[in-house]
């Protein structure tokens, strides 16, 4: 890896990118980097996002798994909804489902009596639950598609040579299915994992306080368009090296052959 | 009696006349497929010849495309349209400025189209390359055996059968584009998302429009699936099916 860097016309363009940092460190403005302030929103921003990120993507694949088996070999009266909520879900922008939840859904609640002397009205009105849901439920969606493919593939001999040991179904399930299936998919659950990070900026609109916002509300304070946006592209790129060499780990410590 | 009044109620709220707000969302329909359409087709332009200088250019041509295909896949939409977007407008203006001319605004169709483009681009550049990859290498041996300029072999041969293996990818980069367009909305420009905001805060009937705007898109999914299954099929005329 850092013996490809060090062929000559490629440490030509590491000095050049370099020149171009150190140009935009230098003439860039950087103060608003020292307010207390803004160090403390930005530490707070990375961290709502990671935490979405991982939740999202926990709870979403949890959710992925049934619909995935329900569409490849789940009865019609399963297979149907499921595969129309995938529909649903990747034929719409995430954006848009956002703001289906938390403005159009969430504009219903207050017209039921009583609810806002319940327990459940603190979670109603904020845009934290909604943000997990709406992320959650896009992960599903997509991924409910990738599973109904990784379940499909898993070569039927194996599903057979667990039933003639005499495993019960769940067993199997638990066993054989799942983890093969779950194997076969680990460097597209990368790719998406990728695309679920790139995903969550999008909870800014709808009042979370994750890193984008943050560098928002830097920019309108401060008036400076172009470095918090820099800033942030270099967060997420952090953000994705890391989801990247995590999926690559990941991956090395399975054994390759299945069978 | 209620569900009726309520029936009616949304009905007139998804009216085509001005009372209704059912032309200005068709309106924001028809801007978002414009854009999408736009920027799938830079996309293509700038895909093609990505994935041809990944494939035949020199070194350095190689190492440039790489680091805009990994930087554009590892950032957010968002922030890249936010980014493309000030520094295309900000860029032309200096330049206007600079040639002694006044600042122009620059239109949101033509911005929209040009940042999704690029973004588009990136994705479109792996897509092609898989696709081209993936041609024999036999066709291409007998067509620059028969003679054939590069640029005969790119159209005659190459390119249209590299089409069938790349039109899945096409057709989920389309999907993306038709999506992305929603994106826009953060720049203020009057795509359907941002309409859809537009009446659901002037009536207060958020539900409705928000639900009415995710009928349209799902309606654009559908058809541009099937669409894209018609084409493919187009495509692969000639071709041996992989198995019954």
């Amino acid at each position: 890896m850092i013996r490809a860097l060090l062929i000559p016309r490629r440490l030509v363009m590491l000095a050049i990118l370099m020149v171009i940092v150190a140009l935009v460190a230098i003439y860039g403005r950087w103060d608003w980097l020292g307010n207390p302030k803004y160090q403390a929103l930005i530490v707070r921003g990375i961290g709502n996002t990671l935490i979405l990120l991982v939740l999202t993507m926990a709870i979403g694949m949890a959710l992925a798994i049934p619909l995935g088996l329900a569409q490849a070999v789940g009865p019609w009266y399963l297979a149907y909804p499921a595969r129309a909520f995938c529909s649903v879900i990747r034929g719409t922008p995430l954006l848009l489902q956002l703001f289906l939840l938390y403005y159009g859904i969430g504009s219903l609640f207050p017209g039921i009596p009583g609810i806002r002397d319940s327990w459940a009205w603190p979670y109603l009105r904020d845009a934290w639950y909604y943000a997990v849901l709406g992320l959650s439920l896009s992960v599903a969606g997509y991924e409910g598609e990738v599973m109904r493919g990784a379940f499909r593939a898993v070569p039927h001999g194996q599903l057979e040579a667990a039933r003639a040991m005499g495993m019960p179904r769940l067993t199997i399930f638990r066993r054989i299915w799942l983890p093969q299936a779950l194997h076969r998919v680990l460097p597209t659950l990368g790719g998406e994992t990728v695309l679920q990070l790139k995903a969550t900026p999008l909870v800014a609109m709808i009042t979370v306080v994750d890193i984008y916002a943050v560098a928002s509300r830097v920019r309108s304070e401060t008036l400076i368009t172009y470095e918090p946006l820099m800033l942030l592209a270099v967060v997420y790129m952090a953000i994705t090296g890391v989801i990247v060499l995590i999926f690559r780990w990941f991956e090395n410590r399975v054994p390759q052959r299945v069978a | 009696m209620l569900s009726g009044a309520l029936l009616s109620s949304t009905l007139d709220l998804l009216a085509l006349n001005p009372p209704g707000w059912g032309a200005v969302l068709l309106w924001g329909l028809w801007n978002s497929v414009l854009i999408a359409a736009g920027a799938f087709a830079l996309g293509l332009v700038i895909g093609t010849l990505g994935a041809y200088g990944k494939l035949y250019g020199g070194p350095v041509t190689r190492d440039l495309l790489a680091v805009y295909t990994t930087v554009v896949r590892a950032v957010p939409e968002l922030i890249l349209i936010l980014i493309l977007y000030f520094a295309v407008t900000d860029a032309l203006n200096q330049g206007l400025v600079a040639l002694g001319r006044e600042k122009v605004q620059i239109s949101g169709l033509v911005a929209g189209i040009l940042v999704l483009g690029v973004v588009q681009g990136a994705y479109a550049t792996e897509v092609l390359r898989g696709a081209i990859l993936a041609v024999p290498s036999g066709q291409i041996e007998a067509a620059r055996a028969m003679g054939m300029s590069p640029l005969l072999l790119a159209r005659r041969v190459t390119l249209p059968l590299m089409l069938a293996l790349a039109l899945p990818g096409l057709a989920n980069l389309w999907l993306i584009a038709t999506k992305d367009t929603a994106l826009l909305a953060v720049v203020g420009f009057a795509e359907l998302t941002q309409s859809t905001r537009q009446a659901a805060s002037t009536t207060k009937a958020f539900f409705t429009f928000y639900a009415a705007a995710g009928v349209l898109y799902l309606g654009v999914s559908i058809l541009s699936t099937l669409a894209f299954a018609w084409v493919e099929r187009r495509a692969r005329r000639g071709q041996r099916p992989v198995s019954g």
